[in-house]
């Protein structure tokens, strides 16, 4: 192979740089470039973030292990918990909140990855799954003391907040997160979750790239040649769980900073699954395609779900009546409360044409502009792993 | 690797004959598959720098014996020992980084992943041991190990599809991407089952050839081998196992004319 193919498909520090940049760019400037789509308020835009960062963790597990936990939520939950109790007893600064929700998290990850990771495939799956409904059952009735049960965990006027008690007199009202003095509500709260999901791509990307990062690929890709070629896989399957299980907690917690709230129906196991398939959506084991994923399922929920009848018929309204209400008939299943089907089908169609996610998508693309570009194709080129950029 | 791999002589060994010291001991080794002795009082010392074979009919016990000897499959009874080392009861991952290397019946690579990446992962076990949390420096940076992986691909012929998927390689060339696996790692011991079957006769030779210049390097093997002409041509040793035992043991031209190998073997026929 020369020269030039070599460097076409190998990441260099400086793509990879360029990549990172162009990624936080990209994020930053979120509240510009969705409002043509109507996604620019900040509700939308702070769970793209977060749902970003949770699928950004998913994806180091599924993606470069293809251990395929259906029990991420669990982590989801603790993480909402953490902080909205760090939010009560200690402070409404966020970062607190924060580092507590990656911690217990993480703990939690610990016990349920040293546990699951004793089998893999299926079996490893329902674990987790099993693990992550006990999380939510034992949220309900055991831990009612911790969860406050079906009514969740909120702030409250008698909460004794110390480290704030310490510095200030309890206002009037119940409080909302600050970072250092700063409200977290609206943009603000989007630009600390866009923040952290720039940090946690970060470290997403060095992982990927690095020797762990490769030896995780390696044990999805044959974990017997792994262990005769002397590596002991197992605390690399416990490392890469536990820090999925913290990227999931963090979301947890930023979902709390910005609605300081949690309740056990954040972890139950359509929590867990949307994140798989946000994951499969963009595209597993890819970079970025988790964070398209996310992106993509939450602005279909926001929009397919807004629909409902009356908005239809006026969408329609230019139609003749009887032609009006055949259309609304034929579409009103798959928005609103049933946008779930559009999301089914869509699934569909990816997993059938695209198997790689979006991600596929835009390298067939990238592939077609190039073969355009050069005229013809290399045969060999077919063969030859690009490995992702994003 | 091969430092070794570029399978130039290992330093001490150049010009010098084997030494003959058993680095590897199979001590009277029994495993039985629910009443049925798959192995028994199965005795076996390997030399230093020397390469032996294990001839025997199907079913003889040969891959048992082999998985017994990389932890695959713990023995009833009986010790295995390394250089020194007991390696009964020890995980496969340890029985490597104690130097010992296998290459399997069906190759075991990684098949997602790229030829260069496939060397990259021995390369870095033998680096860094068997768990290392090494996540912020990218692979890509790290020249030694690339420059070692790219060395291992050459001296097995594959250097140009260092970049190609390997689960699309042809069996003969998982099989060389296997053994590079392996060599790149410079084992002290190297076990080779069934090195070569499935193989044309161009790609047998290429492997023999290969394996001759391994042996040469120094390299301790031991090989599970149908085709005696491969056989033949590489060991110095030779074991023939039968319904779980050894039944005879001696240099190539001892084994082929004893009768009993010849009954066992060859059920008997003249030759």
């Amino acid at each position: 192979m020369n020269m030039s193919a070599r460097a076409k498909i190998q990441t260099t520090p400086a793509k990879d740089w360029i990549l990172f940049i162009a990624f936080s760019i990209v994020i930053l400037t979120m509240p510009l470039w969705t409002m043509p789509i109507g996604a620019s308020y900040p509700a939308l835009l702070q769970k793209f973030a977060i749902y970003g960062i949770f699928a950004i963790g998913f994806n180091i597990l599924f993606g470069l292990t293809g251990y395929l936990s259906f029990g991420h939520a669990a982590f989801l939950g603790v993480g909402s918990y953490a902080a909205v109790w760090s939010f009560k007893l200690f402070t409404m600064n966020a970062i607190p909140a924060v580092i507590f929700g990656v911690i217990f998290s993480g703990l939690l990850a610990y016990l349920v990855g040293f546990i699951c990771l004793r089998r893999t495939g299926i079996y490893f799956s329902i674990l987790t799954l099993a693990f992550a409904q006990m999380c939510y059952r034992l949220a309900y009735s055991v831990l009612t003391p911790i969860t406050n049960g079906e009514t969740g965990l909120q702030l409250s006027g008698g909460d004794p907040r110390i480290i704030d008690r310490m510095f200030f007199e309890a206002s009037p009202g119940l409080p909302s997160p600050r970072l250092f003095g700063y409200e977290l509500g609206g943009y603000a709260g989007f630009y600390f979750c866009a923040v952290m999901m720039i940090i946690t791509f970060f470290i997403a990307m060095r992982i990927t790239r690095s020797p762990f990062g490769m030896k995780l690929k390696a044990i999805r890709s044959n974990q017997n040649r792994m262990n005769y070629i002397g590596f002991h896989t197992r605390p690399y399957t416990q490392m890469a769980f536990v820090i999925s299980g913290m990227f999931a907690g963090l979301a947890g917690a930023l979902l709390a900073v910005t609605d300081p709230l949690a309740g056990a129906e954040r972890m139950t196991w359509t929590a867990s699954g949307e994140v798989v398939l946000m994951t499969i959506l963009g595209g597993v084991g890819t970079l970025i395609g988790p964070v398209l994923g996310a992106g993509a399922i939450k602005y279909f929920e926001n929009i397919f779900s807004a629909f409902n009848e009356n908005l239809l018929h006026n969408t329609f309204a230019i139609l003749p009546d009887g032609l009006e209400n055949i259309v609304v008939s034929a579409i009103s299943p798959f928005v609103g409360n049933g946008w779930h089907l559009t999301l089914g089908l869509i699934f569909m169609a990816v997993v059938i044409f695209l198997p790689g996610g979006f991600m596929e998508g835009i390298t067939r693309i990238q592939r077609y502009i190039d073969r355009k570009r050069n005229g013809s194709v290399d045969s060999k080129t077919e063969n030859e792993k690009e490995p992702n950029h994003g | 690797m091969v430092d070794s791999l570029s399978l130039a002589k290992r330093e001490d060994s150049i010009g010098n004959a084997p030494t003959k010291n058993a680095i590897f001991d199979v001590h009277d080794v029994h495993k039985s598959f629910a009443g049925l002795h798959a192995l028994s009082e199965v005795n076996l010392k390997v030399g230093e720098r020397t390469t032996h074979a294990i001839i025997g009919p199907n079913g003889a016990g040969k891959s048992t014996l082999l998985n017994v000897c990389v932890g695959r499959l713990a023995p009833d009874s009986g010790t295995v020992t390394f250089d020194g080392e007991t390696l009964t009861g020890k995980k496969p991952y340890e029985i490597n980084q104690a130097g010992v290397a296998r290459v399997f019946q069906t190759p075991e690579i990684f098949s997602d992943l790229n030829l260069l990446e496939n060397l990259l992962m021995p390369a870095l076990s033998k680096r860094d041991g068997s768990f290392t949390f090494n996540a912020f420096r990218a692979l890509n940076t790290q020249k030694d190990i690339l420059q070692k992986a790219e060395h291992a691909l050459e001296d097995v012929g594959l250097i140009e599809k260092r970049y190609e998927h390997a689960g699309s390689l042809s069996r003969g060339d998982k099989r060389r991407l296997e053994l590079a696996m392996c060599l790149i790692q410079n084992p002290k011991l190297l076990l080779l089952d069934e090195p070569t079957a499935g193989m044309s006769r161009h790609d047998t030779n290429r492997t023999i050839d290969l394996l001759v210049r391994i042996k040469e390097s120094g390299m301790t093997i031991i090989v599970i081998e149908h085709d005696m002409h491969v056989v033949f041509s590489l060991a110095d040793h030779v074991s023939v196992l039968a319904q779980g035992k050894i039944i005879a043991a001696g240099t190539p031209s001892e084994v082929k004319g004893s009768a009993k190998v010849q009954e066992a073997y060859l059920g008997g026929a003249p030759q």
